[in-house]
């Protein structure tokens, strides 16, 4: 129950990598499954192989065309709650069902308290919060606090499931609040960034642009164009003389 | 935003109701309304039932409408909750000033106090509503100075008319009550014009680049959306409405709330008044009840939330 928003030290989330994530939704996916038996489980699915599927995801993968013609760039595009230093979903929250935890600066709804208002999920501007119609109240990332604390996890799986199960390494986890955290410094190298920053709700998590394509061969370090390289012990005798003749 | 039926009711309603409460005090305490104790009992009855059945219906939409309770809590930071506070506190002096209206035939001196703060509270009570809206900083059409003065003038102007047609129903129609009810009308009809005018001319300060943070790159368009059907939050936040439906859609609520209303009322101050005067003052309040309800469709309708950037929209 918070009537204000706690000022945090301590703020975890994510970092997003744009420039490897490869759209697979597999993040999507795992947190799908972990949290259907976790903090705020079970995520409805209504009709899920029918025609008409729908139910709660916490993690959704968009896809935008970035730019114009041949400079334009296909970006793969996850979003989950990004765990805003200045919630308006918190703050508008009638019964203190939503919160932000003073302890690590997660944002949460606690399911037995939710009158199930929606008027959250209005507050918040990049859609991070998907009502269950099933229990009637509001659901959202939980940054899985059920997995990350859980010591009888391995030290390694102690991640979101997004981030244990992305294959191409594009989702990372850590301390946001702390400059000197892993996640902090790569945000500082590859220029990590907020969402709709104009709105003033402060996101915790980043996302990493995309970097410059490397069209052009030279780029990559391989040289700008092939030699032609004979090795005259490999071709037959009679080429053979033939080169020998016409290198004279 | 998708338009719920419970919510349009609630806020009009409850709107009129807290109109027709707040002139009955004010009124009252200047004279200008009749003291007799069956005016009160169906004047006051007929703003309770608007305010109780707009909060009854409001909770129609909650998932867990028995914890509605809870709602009284975080008045600190939610709006949503102050008008909860709000509502409920202002049923204290609003029942002090009925009974001693309606039981007591008391009206005058200290028995008028309680009648003006129930006028106030009913007034706090619609600002804080039209304050749950303009708090919204993810919808543009909400998140403005012309949204409160909007509800608030509305609220005056529908509980006008309907103040108007009980004192013709009770034989104390007077000019003045029927002047006011034109000129809240007219600030309403002023005020809503601006708000339209204000939506039509300025777009929210999000766009798909700044959603992404893509823009660096150029125009950011959706390539794939991240499933096939809609969503809880295309259902809820991407609510479209052809502009062509809300043109016609706003023609319709400026008749019946404010044209064909004012046309009427100003009838009943200039002719005789009789028993046509009363239904003229019927059929305006039935006009501007119908008119309101289409005219806060448009505000649900008409109001673009910055998620549907992410799902294709252009702008918000």
């Amino acid at each position: 129950m918070t009537a204000y928003t706690p000022p945090t030290g301590k703020q975890l989330g994510l970092v997003i990598d744009l420039d490897t994530c490869v759209g697979c939704h597999a993040c999507a996916v795992n947190c799908k499954e972990w949290n259907t038996g976790g903090h705020s489980a079970p995520l409805p699915d209504r009709d899920p192989y029918g025609a008409d599927p729908t139910g709660v995801w916490f993690n959704r993968i968009h896809t935008f065309e970035a730019g114009e013609g041949a400079t334009s760039r296909t970006v793969h595009f996850p979003k989950s709650c990004l765990h805003c230093a200045e919630p308006l979903c918190v703050e508008v929250c009638p019964t203190g069902a939503s919160y932000k935890r003073v302890e690590d600066g997660i944002v949460l709804v606690n399911a037995d308290t939710c009158i199930g208002c929606k008027l959250c999920s209005w507050a918040c501007p990049y859609g991070a919060r998907e009502f269950d119609d099933d229990d009637g109240v509001m659901k959202k990332c939980t940054l899985c606090v059920d997995k990350i604390y859980n010591e009888t996890l391995p030290e390694a799986d102690r991640v979101p499931a997004c981030v244990s199960t992305c294959p191409a390494s594009a989702r990372h986890f850590g301390d946001l609040g702390d400059p000197d955290s892993a996640v902090s410094k790569l945000v500082a190298d590859r220029g990590g960034y907020e969402l709709m920053p104009e709105l003033g709700y402060k996101p915790t998590n980043r996302y990493l642009p995309p970097r410059e394509s490397k069209a052009k061969a030279g780029c990559t370090g391989a040289p700008a164009a092939l030699e032609t390289r004979i090795d005259p012990d490999a071709l037959h005798p009679v080429l053979r003389w033939v080169d020998r003749i016409l290198s004279r | 935003m998708h338009p719920a039926f419970s919510v349009i009711f609630f806020t009009t309603a409850s709107g009129a109701g807290y109109g027709l409460l707040a002139l009955l005090g004010f009124g009252n305490a200047l004279g200008l309304v009749p003291a007799a104790g069956w005016f009160g009992f169906w004047s006051l009855g007929l703003a309770l039932v608007l305010i109780a059945g707009g909060l009854i219906a409001s909770t129609a939409h909650l998932g867990h409408p028995e914890r509605a309770w809870r709602a009284f809590s975080q008045f600190r930071t939610s709006w949503l909750s102050r008008e909860g506070v709000a509502a409920v506190s202002t049923f204290v002096p609003f029942a002090v000033f009925g009974i001693g209206w309606v039981f007591f035939a008391k009206t005058e001196g200290v028995w008028a106090l309680p009648g003006l703060a129930a006028a106030v509270g009913g007034g706090i009570t619609v600002f804080t509503t039209a304050m749950i809206y303009r708090s919204l900083k993810p919808i543009h059409q909400w998140h403005n100075a012309h949204v409160v003065p909007v509800y608030l003038a509305l609220a005056l102007a529908t509980g006008a008319l309907l103040l108007n047609a009980l004192v013709h129903l009770w034989g104390h129609a007077q000019p003045a009550i029927g002047y006011l009810a034109l000129a809240a009308c007219a600030l309403a009809a002023w005020l809503k014009h601006r708000y339209w005018r204000f939506i039509d001319t300025t777009k929210a300060v999000s766009t798909p680049e700044t959603a992404t943070g893509l823009g660096a790159r150029g125009k950011v368009r959706l390539l794939e959306s991240p499933h096939q059907v809609d969503n809880y939050l295309m259902r809820e936040m991407g609510f479209r409405v052809a502009r062509k439906h809300a043109f016609k859609l706003r023609r319709i609520a400026l008749a019946a709330l404010f044209a064909a209303p004012m046309t009427l009322t100003l009838l009943t101050v200039l002719a005789p008044v009789g028993a046509g005067t009363a239904l003229l003052t019927i059929l305006a309040a039935l006009s501007a009840a119908l008119g309101v309800g289409v005219e806060r469709w448009l505000f649900f309708a008409e109001a673009k939330h910055t998620v549907t950037l992410y799902y294709g929209a252009t702008d918000a």
